[in-house]
């Protein structure tokens, strides 16, 4: 429409923006270049820094254009659009006051700061800096400030652009990070200088525009231009946020957020960025085989014939359990093998959540979609703590709280997700007649254009998990949140690997055992596919199969070792809980003898005799493909085509008085895996998080 | 000269008592609910007739700004702020008149709210004042007992007032940084727009006025519009507090007719320059943060905003510093700077930054210990802090620096060549001697 369009001339060109641009985006949209230390897309605006200022015609002084709307501005006496300039002598000088005074007090440590190569203020010096400084007097130093494990400071770096506190304030919701003191002894610290109490607190590293605040894990590791960068996924959480592994030699140097608006956005949580010494650690490189009660070292060949035998042994005493973090061509591949050998124990559900047995795609994923709270009126969260489960998601929840007012409901363990919540109950029995209660988010939620409802993975085990999830989906039927135009139902799981295993159909075949009997001594020979979140005390003799990357509870039970390559070491298909197919990429060779875990089965079905009928992986994924036209949408969410089959309303559910209220998803936010429980980073945090030092050696 | 007849403030030196039956008897709180029967609009009509311009040192037109608030109130209240922060070094004005003339303020407040559909008001009070806040606040509670305030009062407009003491730090007077610690946060400037008549006080339509713009306010209703434009010039009217401290013989703060000239000012009121008016060397017409104008140019200068202006400074806050020939400007102004210095905010680069390099330049100056060369590049940091900043704290501090070098470049230049005379070994001083 023509009446919220705004008629500027910049640089000579002219130009129309809406009027709720600011002159910076309309700078932009110009095709001019702005620089800017404190503004930032997904922060509130500062305008402290100074260093985007521009001529405005008419105007008495230089305008700071992050700060200027559009349509504030005045036309000139005559009527003509305003005219702006982004560049020449007037603007030049000032920007260069500005960069001149950022530089003054900033100690110009490039060749010994991580920052160095990847820096604002660097880069920005080169374009607005003298080439030497006036400032003939002593520089100030500020002392630097403990922030935890994750985040390094050298504050006298700092240039105050106060991009971190509006992290922590706005995204994160920790008011934990604030300037002290005024002028020029104002100081950014945290609260009594603990570390922040936010799972999202590595992003600060990124904001922040210069060394202030880098990464302690990475200090002094690596050069920007000396790292292999490859664009991946994450596999932290069932998120799959993208990711870029950042890697030097063999070794995976760090872990950076790549823009995903409908996943992501550009924040990543603590555990996705900093788990990555946890894939240099407790690695299985090479094959072990047990004897005499001890693991030794075998080789490859031995490993696998040892293998091969334990299958062949029994088809209805042998069983397969997928693990968290397995990608689809494994699952694929052992599922194959499997049934090649008329196995049907297999199962991908290590806690037993009760979801996926009936192959309706819809009931096991999160069909309202995470960018969907967004358009959400109202979200109602059954046993779910998405602030551990998806740290990232959460923030987007708080931000459609925080801007949309969106109601948020929870039935589940009160705990603080950053926003306020209308807690509804505790467990499974307070979803009965919940929507007949009055209070203020039951009525909003039933009166809701488009209400929300997410069920936890964790709320689902047990043996009350099936009537929780057709409760659940009631519930959004009677709250009319499936529609033509909206799915509002939806789960939250908290494994990457889940709804890739679930869509391949890793459930029990025909009379098959799930995993609570195959771990209750129901076969004799049990093959473990990267899953250590299980309790193996129950197994009696059976012989343990371990495939897998990390020397973890699964490999200290296992019998035979058979070593896998660990998410940045190959490419592998995950579906994240939204049902969104993605790829990661190679960006590092996997550890030692280490090989694809699709390729472990394939190996072994030829000596089960019964080859499988690929001998790649794009042959595997074609097949894949074919089994399950979902995994041929790359990047895509289906979203509300979901609501069809969810229109069907579910059995009724029991009655689900006197079930046990609904848990914590898991203890530790930061142990949530194996790769996790390798990395010496992440061990820091889980003891600062319950409240212990970091111990002395890791100093 | 103004006459006693035509004084506003009758109790400027507390010879009575600041009390309300005295007060009445000055003539507050006379006819305040006949000026409420008025609609807002007179009111703002008659302060735009009177050409009052704000008595906090920007000098912008008091009655248009009032009209800057919505015509009626909607969703969000209306809210009327009075800064009474006075903090610009030289300045003592607002302090007197809420010591010994609060009911004045007072009235002046429920006026304006009126005016602006305001029922309540908040009056932001430096945190060093403990004397005038307990004046206030006795004053106050004397109204809301007599009735002339509060719910349901005598003057017929619900109207409750607020005395908010601040902890004393000089940006606090910046009125969006003002309003900032008024909503309990750290004091720090709000980027305009949107201006406070949109956004204001807890994002409510609020107006900030001086205190001394308020408390005219009563008595220009009473008097009448063209009763206070007959004083001063064209575009510069009204009777005004002048602070006069330095080097004159009887320092004092004195209500005098607007575009009074420099030298009746100080012969009326101060009795003369110490030393003669050959000793004069320098005047800083309007609080610390207005350049200095040289002896010459000010002497028969008008005291008003227009012809300071011309003359490169400003009325500021009419806090009149004369300097006599004894005076160590440089000194004097890297003191200034220094104030500069220590109350920036600390929020945007250029002041962050800038104070603090023109004070450690100027201190080395002060003491010749400078290259000739940092007089220009003074010049230039100053003029990189100045326009560039979010609030007005960052051209206050570099107008006094400008001041000096534009008047006093020389004094600077001799000081640097004295210290290095003497000292033919240090670096570049045979450069500088030349």
């Amino acid at each position: 429409m023509a009446d919220d369009l705004f008629k500027l001339n910049i640089d000579g060109k002219d130009i129309e923006v809406p009027k709720h641009y600011t002159l910076m985006q309309a700078c932009e949209e110009a095709g001019a270049e702005i620089p800017r230390f404190c503004y930032h897309e997904r922060l509130s605006v500062a305008g402290n820094c100074r260093m985007c200022l521009v001529q405005w015609k008419g105007a008495p002084k230089p305008i700071a254009s992050c700060a200027q709307t559009v349509g504030d501005m005045r036309l000139n006496p005559d009527g003509t659009p305003p005219n702006v300039l982004t560049s020449g002598d007037y603007v030049e000088k000032a920007r260069n006051g500005v960069m001149e005074f950022l530089l003054i007090n900033h100690p110009l440590d490039c060749p010994i700061c991580d920052q160095g190569g990847e820096c604002d203020l660097q880069d920005q010096a080169m374009a607005y800096g003298r080439s030497g400084s006036r400032y003939a007097l002593n520089k100030r130093a500020v002392e630097n400030k403990n922030m935890g494990p994750l985040v390094k400071t050298i504050m006298t770096r700092c240039i105050q652009c106060t991009r971190c506190v509006r992290f922590a304030a706005e995204v994160a919701g920790v008011e934990e990070l604030g300037m002290i003191s005024r002028g020029e002894d104002a100081e950014i610290t945290t609260y009594l200088e603990k570390s922040l109490s936010s799972e999202l607190s590595g992003n600060v590293i990124d904001l922040c525009p210069v060394g202030a605040l880098t990464s302690k894990p990475y200090a002094y590791n690596a050069r920007p231009w000396e790292l292999r960068k490859t664009e991946s996924i994450d596999i932290m959480d069932a998120m799959g946020a993208g990711i870029r592994v950042d890697a030097k030699g063999s070794g995976v140097m760090r872990i950076m957020p790549l823009i995903n608006e409908e996943v992501n956005e550009e924040w990543l949580s603590d555990k996705s960025r900093f788990v990555w010494d946890g894939l240099a650690r407790q690695r299985l490189d090479k094959p072990y085989v047990r004897e005499n009660g001890k693991l030794r070292p075998a080789s490859w060949s031995e490993a696998l014939q040892k293998t091969a035998e334990a299958l062949k042994a029994s088809k209805e005493k042998t069983g397969f359990i997928a693990g968290d973090l397995i990608e689809v061509e494994q699952a694929r591949a052992a599922l194959d093998l499997a049934r090649s050998l008329d196995i049907a124990s297999t199962d991908c559900r290590p806690a037993g959540a009760a979801y996926g047995a009936d192959g309706v795609r819809e009931k096991y994923i999160l069909n309202p979609t995470l960018m969907g709270v967004e358009e959400a009126d109202a979200l109602l969260l059954i046993g779910t703590n998405p602030r551990v489960e998806a740290s990232v998601w959460n923030a987007r929840i708080r931000k459609a709280w925080l801007w949309n007012d969106l109601q948020v409901g929870l039935v589940g363990e009160g705990v603080d997700l950053t926003y306020d919540y209308a807690h509804l109950g505790t467990g499974p029995a307070d979803l009965d007649g919940l929507l007949k209660g009055d209070s203020a988010f039951v009525k909003a939620f039933k009166n809701a254009e488009r209400p929300m409802v997410v069920v936890g993975e964790h709320a689902l085990v047990g043996e009350h998990g099936l009537d929780v999830l057709n409760a659940a989906h009631q519930i959004a039927l009677d709250a009319g949140a499936i529609t033509e135009e909206w799915s509002g139902f939806g789960v939250l799981h908290n494994a990457a690997g889940r709804v890739g295993a679930l869509d391949t159909g890793f459930v029990p075949g025909e009379g098959g055992l799930d995993t609570k009997a195959m771990l209750e001594g129901g076969v004799d020979t049990l093959v473990l596919l990267g899953a250590d979140e299980l309790d193996l005390s129950k197994l009696g003799d059976t012989a343990v199969i371990y495939v897998g990357s990390h020397g973890d509870r699964g490999a200290s039970r296992a019998d035979i070792i058979l070593p896998s390559a660990a998410y940045t070491e190959m490419e592998a298909t995950f579906v994240n809980t939204e049902g969104r197919v993605q790829m990661t990429r190679r960006a590092v060779q996997p550890k030692g003898e280490a090989r694809e875990a699709w390729a472990i089965f394939r190996a072994l079905s030829e000596l089960t005799g019964k080859p499988l009928s690929y001998d790649s992986a794009d042959q595997l994924r074609e097949q894949i493909r074919e089994h399950n036209p979902v995994f041929a949408g790359l990047g895509f969410a289906p979203g509300k085509a979901g609501h069809e089959a969810l229109s069907k309303a579910p059995e009724k559910a029991k009655t689900l008085a006197g079930a046990r209220p609904f848990e914590a998803p898991f203890e530790d936010f930061y142990l949530t895996n194996p790769i996790a429980r390798a990395s010496k980073t992440m061990a820091e945090c889980s003891l600062m998080k319950r409240g212990l030092e970091t111990p002395v050696a890791a100093e | 000269m103004l006459q006693d007849k035509d004084r506003i403030f009758t109790n400027l030196y507390g010879a009575h008592s600041p009390g309300l039956e005295a007060a009445k008897k000055r003539g507050a709180w006379h006819l305040t609910r006949e000026m409420l029967q008025q609609t807002p609009e007179w009111i703002c009509d008659q302060i735009k007739a009177s050409g009052l311009r704000g008595r906090g040192g920007a000098g912008f037109p008091t009655g248009l700004k009032w009209t800057f608030m919505p015509k009626e109130v909607r969703d969000r209240p209306h809210y009327l702020v009075v800064n009474a922060d006075e903090s610009e070094p030289g300045t003592c004005k607002d302090r007197e008149i809420m010591r010994h003339d609060p009911h004045l303020l007072i009235e002046g407040c429920m006026v304006a709210s009126y005016a602006m559909r305001a029922h309540a008001c908040y009056v932001y009070l430096r945190g060093e004042y403990i004397a005038e806040r307990e004046a206030l606040e006795k004053a106050v509670k004397e109204a809301y007992e007599a009735g002339l305030i509060g719910k349901n009062n005598k003057n017929g407009w619900d109207f409750d007032l607020y005395v908010h003491h601040g902890a004393g730090a000089y940006i606090c007077g910046e009125e969006t940084a003002l309003l900032e610690s008024l909503e309990g946060k750290k004091g720090q400037p709000r980027l305009k727009p949107p201006f406070p008549a949109n956004a204001g006080l807890y994002g409510c339509p609020t107006t900030v006025n001086n205190v001394e713009s308020i408390a005219v306010a009563p008595t220009i209703l009473r008097r009448g519009a063209e009763w206070f434009a007959g004083f001063g010039r064209p575009n510069n009217t009204g009777t005004k507090l002048f602070c006069v401290s330095g080097h004159v013989n009887k320092p004092c703060n004195v209500e005098e007719e607007m575009s009074i000239t420099f030298r009746d000012l100080i012969e009326t009121h101060c009795g003369g320059i110490r030393g003669g008016w050959d000793n004069l060397k320098a005047v800083i017409p309007g609080g610390s943060s207005v350049p200095m104008v040289p002896a010459e140019q000010i002497m028969d200068a008008y005291m008003d905003f227009d012809t300071l202006r011309d003359l490169r400074s400003g009325l500021g806050t009419a806090a009149v510093i004369v300097m006599d020939k004894s005076t160590d400007l440089i000194q004097a102004i890297a003191r200034i700077s220094y104030f500069y210095k220590h109350e920036s905010c600390g929020q945007c680069t250029p002041c962050r930054e800038g104070t603090g390099w023109m004070w450690r330049v100027l201190e080395r100056m002060a003491k010749g210990q400078a290259e000739m060369s940092d007089i220009d590049m003074l010049l230039d940091v100053a003029g990189q802090v100045e326009g560039h900043t979010i609030c007005a704290l960052g051209d206050a501090a570099a107008w006094p620096v400008q001041g000096l070098i534009r008047h006093f470049r020389h004094e600077i230049e001799d000081r640097i060549s004295e210290y290095r005379a003497p000292r033919t070994m240090v670096q570049g001083a045979n450069v500088a001697a030349e």
